[in-house]
């Protein structure tokens, strides 16, 4: 089980937090000129990287609040926790 | 709105406790289980920042603990801490309304939002020697009294539930503030968990 430090709690199990996907992903500003391709990226296409990536968590059964990580998902190593909004202080690697 | 007598049933009244209590061990409990009478329970959404803080304050007698993990108390009022905005108010239930409707009134030109959840979660008191380990079997917490403490609060899971959980005194005491429709299934897991220590019910 991973353990994943909540900005606010700090270290808890892996399962009080559900995954949200990958973090990072913008709405387009005027979906109405997007091609349906476009939006379709958008919608459902991830990187889904086998390495580092970076992803949105909430702490369900804590406190309820949204958070970015940087984990690797060969290693499962977490190698950063960052608030929303914020900008990555690691960037994702790995193969597409 | 406090629902009359009438109308207002036990999360655990299925369970026939009054019927239980008193009965244990021949010598002394090393766990006891309690449910609570209910309580006024209003979540307060909100802040942080000092206006929002003081008309708290003004209300209640007692200041949001901003620390995580945290609860402040004033006499039979208590605040216990859910996340970085936002407040459980526990206090007796005959004041819900009262102090519902003043704090409405005094966060009104906030940006805050003040719901009474009390029906939402039934309360039970565990205590007593082994009150600790019964908890430990059910939560990967580290309740050791070096990180948990009186006065100390998390969110949880407990035997797979999402449970609050409130250390209320070191002898240990906790009340575990449980969503009201697993409160029968929990109650049945705390019992057979603490079978192995001796286990006494007070109502
Ligand atoms: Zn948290």
């Amino acid at each position: 089980m991973l353990l994943i430090h909540c900005p606010w709690c700090g270290p808890r199990n892996e399962d009080e937090f559900s995954y949200g996907g990958e973090a990072h992903i913008v709405r387009p500003a005027a979906p109405e000129a997007e091609s349906d391709a476009q939006w379709a990226d958008y919608l459902f296409m991830r990187t889904n990287r086998k390495g580092l990536n970076l992803e949105r968590w909430v702490h369900t059964h804590g406190c309820g609040r949204w958070f970015n990580v940087a984990r690797d998902t060969v290693t499962h190593r977490i190698e950063a926790v960052y608030g929303m909004g914020e900008a990555p202080p690691v960037q994702s690697r790995g193969g597409g | 709105m406090p629902a009359s007598e009438y109308l207002r049933q036990s999360a655990l009244a299925a369970l026939g406790l009054a019927a239980k209590a008193g009965a244990g061990p021949a010598r002394g409990a090393g766990v006891i289980l309690r449910e609570c009478a209910p309580r006024a329970q209003l979540c307060l959404r909100g802040g942080p920042g000092a206006d929002f803080e003081k008309a708290v304050e003004g209300v209640l007698g007692v200041r949001p603990p901003l620390e995580s993990g945290m609860s402040a108390r004033n006499g039979d009022r208590t605040l216990l801490w859910l996340g970085p905005d936002e407040w459980l108010a526990v206090l007796p239930d005959e004041r819900s309304e009262e102090v519902l409707s003043r704090l409405r009134d005094a966060l009104a030109p906030l940006h805050v939002a003040v719901v009474d959840v009390s029906h939402s979660r039934a309360v039970v008191e565990l205590s007593g020697a082994h009150a600790r380990s019964v908890l430990q079997k059910g939560c990967h917490l580290d309740l050791h009294p070096s990180r948990f403490r009186a006065g100390s609060v998390a969110q949880s899971k407990f035997a797979r539930c999402h449970v609050l959980l409130h250390q209320t005194d070191d002898a240990p005491a906790y009340d575990l503030y449980i969503q009201r429709s697993f409160a029968r299934y929990l109650w049945s897991w705390l019992e057979d968990a603490a079978a192995e220590f001796g286990v006494t019910v007070e109502v």
